[in-house]
């Protein structure tokens, strides 16, 4: 039976939907028991909702100042010192995950699976690499711990349940480093949905030409209850923040509608999108490689394009 | 000597359309066009402002992997690396190996700084600094934006999901490189004939006490699953009516 011990991402106060589609994903490694630990200065609330997911067993908690906010050369050692039971450690492959599993994996002397984005058996995965534009299978070596980060993209939610799990506080033994220390955090606030998790999002390219423009794509995307999203082009140029960035290098979704604005189709940019239930462009030139990927493409000005469709969404 | 340590992997050049071989064994890489990987010279670029700075005096340019990496090392040695280190293994070289074979080499020239790329964009692990930093039990900045040398310390701007983070981290420490860190010099024909003078020491791994071992095993490499062809439509209202029948709007 495996034993997989999952790290749960959050903001302080609720947890963050990738830990969910971890524990799906450790669903598919057959019969397990499954545990959740949430580090956090109060990780009360959060390991409530933990608690609630299907198939979850236990929720850990470990509570400590120094969680707030979360930092890997805290939380690693820490991961670490509590691994000896666990066939398998997940975290999600958000910059979260992918700063901490690593620093886990090396203290563990393991290697580590990347973006696990299917589950063969319990030691045999599939994997993105070039830009997704290869998958490889790949199978860990017997004996040792199988550390990996979940492609949150590949995977549903799990369910929640009435039932909840037990929630037990432990202090793992390590002495914290004071090497590493938090100073600020910068967070464009919106009440628009979360970019990862939304299930319409909108996108930009270079084409906008300038963030007062990207103000066609905020008004379209209220009106979809939309995300909005950017390509690298459109975030160096400074038309998005960097937050807002698809792809390779941003954020990799799979939302059911992805709008695509004066977008090219890089291959850095369409691994970003490859999960995406119907894609959209809107495109000036018939010949962007974006429209090899298109359910629907449209070839024309956004310009224009943007506000007849605002008009149009509007009827009825 | 204040010394930034930068490892670089040669990779297959981001421009170029990858393709799988057909009988699954890997990835068509002869005869393609080879780099290093686009984050590791934002490192270096990095790590020669750092330089120019004043707050570094050498930078060190480092490699694993087989002979052709050479052609890596002396771009790197071309844009101003003052000397290169190549540590010569025919393996394939999984993260947790690159980062010990790495910490054997720092813990030689005792540096300031490693910067590496956040990800390798062949195998696309982004593991190998954090492994680097938990090995060498230093702190980590991982998705650099912005890299401030203050003291014996560095404030680094990170690019995470929710925004920019920005940590304070005491040296030594590893940092990795996002995108819009720099923007890399092109290298002048001159310092292409400089470089071909500069020291490129060649290492032998056994020689550092690192044994190379696979410990995940690549059985089948596949193309991604295509998309199927879409629809071209003619205008705003034919997609707005495609999409309302398909309930998405
Ligand atoms: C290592 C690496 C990682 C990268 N990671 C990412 C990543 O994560 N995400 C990402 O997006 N890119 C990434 N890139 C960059 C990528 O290669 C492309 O450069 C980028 O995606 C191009 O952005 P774009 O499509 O907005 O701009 P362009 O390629 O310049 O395309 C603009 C498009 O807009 C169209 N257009 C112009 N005017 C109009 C108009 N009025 N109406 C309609 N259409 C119009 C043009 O026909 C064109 O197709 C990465 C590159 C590298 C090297
Ligand atoms: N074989 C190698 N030689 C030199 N540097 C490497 C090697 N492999 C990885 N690196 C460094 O580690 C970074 C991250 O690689 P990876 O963890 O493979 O995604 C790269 O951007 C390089 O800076």
């Amino acid at each position: 039976m495996n034993k997989v011990l999952i790290i749960a991402e959050h903001d302080g106060s609720r947890l963050n939907p990738a830990t969910n589609k971890c524990v799906r994903c450790a669903h598919d490694l057959g019969e397990s028991d499954i545990t959740v630990v949430v580090f956090a200065a109060e990780p009360a609330a959060i390991a409530a909702e933990a608690a609630k997911i299907d198939r979850v067993q236990t929720v850990l908690t470990v509570a400590h100042s120094a969680h707030a906010p979360l930092l890997s050369a805290n939380v690693a050692p820490q991961v670490a010192a509590m691994a000896s039971p666990y066939t398998h450690i997940f975290g999600p492959s958000t910059t979260f995950g992918k700063d901490l599993m690593p620093r886990v994996a090396a203290l563990l002397d393991a290697a580590q699976v990347s973006d696990i984005m299917a589950v063969e058996s319990a030691r045999c995965f599939k994997r993105p690499i070039y830009a997704g534009n290869a998958i490889v299978t790949v199978e860990v070596e017997p004996g040792a711990p199988v550390i990996a980060t979940v492609r949150t993209a590949s995977f549903e939610a799990a369910a929640t349940t009435e039932s909840s799990a037990a929630i037990e506080s432990i202090s793992p033994e390590v002495t914290l480093p004071q090497h590493t220390r938090f100073v600020s955090m910068s967070a464009a606030r919106s009440d628009r949905p979360d970019l990862q998790t939304a299930n319409r999002v909108v996108s930009g390219g270079r084409a906008l030409g300038s963030a007062e423009n990207f103000q066609i794509l905020y008004s379209l995307a209220d009106k979809l209850g939309a995300a909005v999203g950017a390509s690298r082009a459109a975030v160096d140029a400074g038309y998005a923040a960097n937050d807002m960035q698809v792809g390779q290098t941003g954020k990799i979704i799979a939302p059911e509608l992805y709008l695509a604005f004066g977008i090219s189709g890089a291959i850095q940019h369409l691994t970003g999108i490859k999960d995406a239930r119907t894609i959209v462009a809107i495109n000036k030139d018939a010949e962007a490689p974006i429209f090899e990927v298109a359910d629907y493409g449209l070839v024309g000005d956004l310009f224009q394009i943007v506000p007849e469709l605002e008009t149009l969404l509007s009827a009825n | 000597m204040k010394r930034i340590l930068v490892p670089i992997k040669r990779v297959v050049d981001y421009n170029v359309r990858i393709r799988v071989k057909p009988d699954g064994t890997g990835v068509v890489t002869d005869g393609v066009k080879m780099s290093i990987n686009p984050f590791d010279e934002i490192a270096l670029e990095e790590a020669l402002r750092i330089k120019e700075q004043g707050h570094a005096e050498e930078v060190v340019a480092v490699t694993i992997g087989g002979n052709d990496c050479q052609q890596q090392l002396r771009t790197a040695l071309a844009m101003g690396a003052d000397r290169a280190l190549h540590v010569l293994c025919d393996e394939v070289i999984e993260p947790l190996v690159a980062a010990k074979i790495l910490l054997k080499l720092i813990e030689k020239e005792a540096p300031i700084l490693a910067i590496l790329g956040k990800q390798a964009i062949d195998d696309d692990c982004n593991q190998t600094g954090q492994m680097l930093a938990a090995l060498w039990d230093r702190p980590q900045a991982t998705f650099a934006s912005k890299v401030e040398i203050a003291g014996e310390s560095v404030r680094v701007t990170r690019e995470v999901d929710a925004g920019l983070e920005t940590l304070e981290i005491d040296l030594p420490a590893v940092i990795t490189t996002d995108l819009r860190l720099n923007e890399p010099r092109y290298v002048k024909l001159p310092d292409i004939m400089k470089a071909k003078k500069k020291p490129l020491d060649v290492i032998d791994p056994v020689s550092l006490g690192v044994t190379v071992t696979q410990r995940i095993k690549a059985t089948h490499y596949a193309p991604p699953a295509a998309r199927s062809k879409g629809v071209m439509v003619k205008d705003t209202a034919e997609l707005v009516t495609a999409l309302r029948s398909k309930g998405l709007v």
